[in-house]
């Protein structure tokens, strides 16, 4: 009893002079508590209570099967567009001047600041068939709305900032003394990018490929609106989790949140992962430098 | 000296940048991906929320149930940004100024909201407050309905919002040493008049940009509140819920035009964030 006093003393003695350490942790860690971790919790607990076999079937049902698949899919495949995409768009942002280019960098946080309703009902009315992109899709056979394209142009519209925003500071804070010494040594355009920027960004493409997969997972809004909702067709995870809730299958769409709960966990530890190495391993280019 | 540096210059151009129709092609490519994703769907919402004509327009959006979901939305907003603001500072406070164990855990806790899907989050509120709920029956029992009305759909949007100011705050103040505190400290200043006058001051803009960010987002969440609200038109209907009613009933005109309110909302953040932007390279050398 006293150790377990002594090492809670311990933990909350007073660290440095400034004052407030009691006050603040204790209302940050009672606040995320009960924001987030007790709701969190209800619902692990109550996957708890379904029987190992309710919990099994409820979670590899051809639907829920069929549902992470497409989610995982259109996810990767939107964050790898992005990541193309996104990486251009920050290179470009801070490489080189264009007219419209303030502009065109406030816009890229539009995604952030649409709520995810009307990037749905506009991205389908633009995408579908009498919409003014869709129209020529369609009629080049590319079904685009209600159909697992839509899924994809959806949650490439929602992870879209992601990978700009975090490669752009680091473009910005690259030395530009770094390629002017690889020039000197008579490196050329292309060798410069490879082997100077590339590594240098690295870091940051990656979390921001994660930071754009992650938020595609668990996107509800802009897709349900695009995709038509065709259970096995086109039904993302978020989607079947709500239609279970809405046929009173509490437990089994407990059991599927419970299953996309533990992967966002894991999304979530690997990108602080990323972030604390690329903080504390100086880019490579640094070490050449 | 100064022309022979600057043929040096000359001889590195090619190795330095890239010829000026590739530069041409990347902004084009750039530029052709944002106005295809971004900028077509932006428009696309006020050319179809005008379609009728302006009279139809304001009529859509003087309902009385598209009056009584824009009131809902500013108590939202108005409840947990200010909530998520005193946690914010005070998260980052903690976590920059003290080390202590767990510390990259609770880091790491702090943005659970971000990638937890919306529509899980609105459900564990549901398994908590709802009719068979953990605490639901106590609340029931002393007259407090949560799930399915304003409750519920205020703590949904506390619950997504969380992140944003603790976010910003705090990469601001780890850049920042502590030293200004401690001499106001050693000075006689006590703890609140130490945070009032020098800690506040210097993270003011991190808050103003949090709250900015915040307020969007619980002005426009859809999937979480869409879970606890219940639909209940005209009582537990947000503006973002209300978009989707009318569409799904296919009022088009009536969905858009409600959605370009919300637009309006998210090109003025934009704004202010551009602004407080360029403020911030203004003062930053």
């Amino acid at each position: 009893m006293r150790s377990v006093v002594t090492a809670i003393r311990k933990l909350t003695r007073r660290r440095g002079i400034l004052p407030g350490f009691r006050l603040t942790l204790g209302f940050t860690v009672l606040y995320l508590s009960l924001v987030v971790l007790l709701p969190l919790g209800a619902l692990v607990l109550r996957s708890m209570q379904l029987s190992w076999a309710q919990f099994a079937a409820a979670v590899s049902g051809p639907r829920a099967l069929a549902a992470y698949k497409l989610s995982f899919l259109a996810s990767l495949l939107g964050a790898l567009i992005n990541l193309v995409f996104g990486s251009l768009l920050a290179w470009v942002l801070t490489r080189y001047r264009f007219p419209g280019k303030e502009l065109a960098d406030a816009l890229v946080d539009l995604p952030f600041a649409l709520p995810t309703a009307v990037a749905g009902i506009a991205l389908t009315a633009v995408y579908a068939e009498h919409g003014f992109i869709g129209r020529h899709l369609v009629a080049n056979g590319i079904q685009v709305a209600f159909a697992p394209a839509g899924v994809v142009v959806a949650l490439t519209f929602v992870g879209l900032p992601f990978v700009v925003r975090t490669v752009q500071p680091v473009l910005l804070d690259l030395d530009p003394a770094l390629e002017e010494a690889a020039a000197v040594l008579g490196a050329g355009r292309l060798r410069i990018l490879a082997r100077v920027i590339a590594p240098a960004i690295l870091p940051a493409l990656l979390s921001g490929f994660a930071l754009s997969f992650a938020r595609a997972l668990g996107e509800y809004g802009s897709v349900v609106f695009i995709s038509g909702n065709m259970p096995l067709k086109t039904e993302i995870v978020p989607l079947l989790i709500f239609t279970r809730l809405e046929q009173y299958d509490v437990g089994g769409a407990t059991a599927i949140a419970v299953v996309m709960l533990a992967g966002s966990f894991v999304l979530l530890f690997g990108i602080h992962a990323i972030g604390m190495v690329a903080r504390r391993r100086p880019a490579r280019s640094e070490v050449l430098g | 000296m100064n022309a022979s540096s600057s043929s040096a210059q000359h001889a590195l151009a090619p190795a330095l940048r890239e010829p000026v129709l590739v530069r041409a092609a990347l902004i084009a490519v750039a530029l052709a991906f944002l106005a295809l994703f971004v900028l077509a769907p932006l428009a696309a919402v006020f050319t179809q929320a005008l379609e009728k004509g302006p009279l139809a327009y304001l009529r859509a959006i003087s309902q009385p149930e598209v009056r009584s979901a824009m009131w809902l939305t500013l108590i939202c907003a108005a409840v947990a940004v200010p909530l998520n603001v005193a946690f914010g500072v005070a998260a980052a406070w903690a976590i920059a100024r003290y080390d202590f164990p767990g510390k990259q855990l609770l880091n790491a806790l702090i943005d659970l909201p971000f990638s937890v899907s919306p529509v899980i989050s609105g459900m564990s509120l549901s398994l908590l407050f709802g009719a068979q709920g953990f605490f639901g029956p106590w609340f029931a029992a002393h007259g407090l309905k949560i799930v399915f009305a304003v409750p519920g759909i205020v703590l949904a949007t506390i619950f997504v919002t969380f992140p944003f100011v603790a976010k910003e705050v705090l990469p601001v103040l780890q850049a920042q040493k502590s030293d200004q505190e401690e001499a106001a400290l050693t000075l006689g200043a006590r703890g609140w008049q130490v945070f009032l006058r020098v800690t506040l001051p210097r993270i003011k803009w991190a808050v103003l940009y949090g709250v900015i960010l915040c307020n969007a987002r619980a002005m426009g969440e859809f999937g979480a509140v869409s879970v606890v609200s219940g639909h209940i038109r005209g009582r537990t209907n947000t503006l973002p819920l209300q978009v989707e009613i009318l569409y799904d009933e296919y009022d088009f005109a009536g969905a858009f035009a409600v959605a370009s309110m919300l637009s309006l909302l998210a090109l003025v953040t934009l704004a202010a964030k551009k602004l407080l932007a360029l403020r911030a390279r203004e003062v930053r050398p």
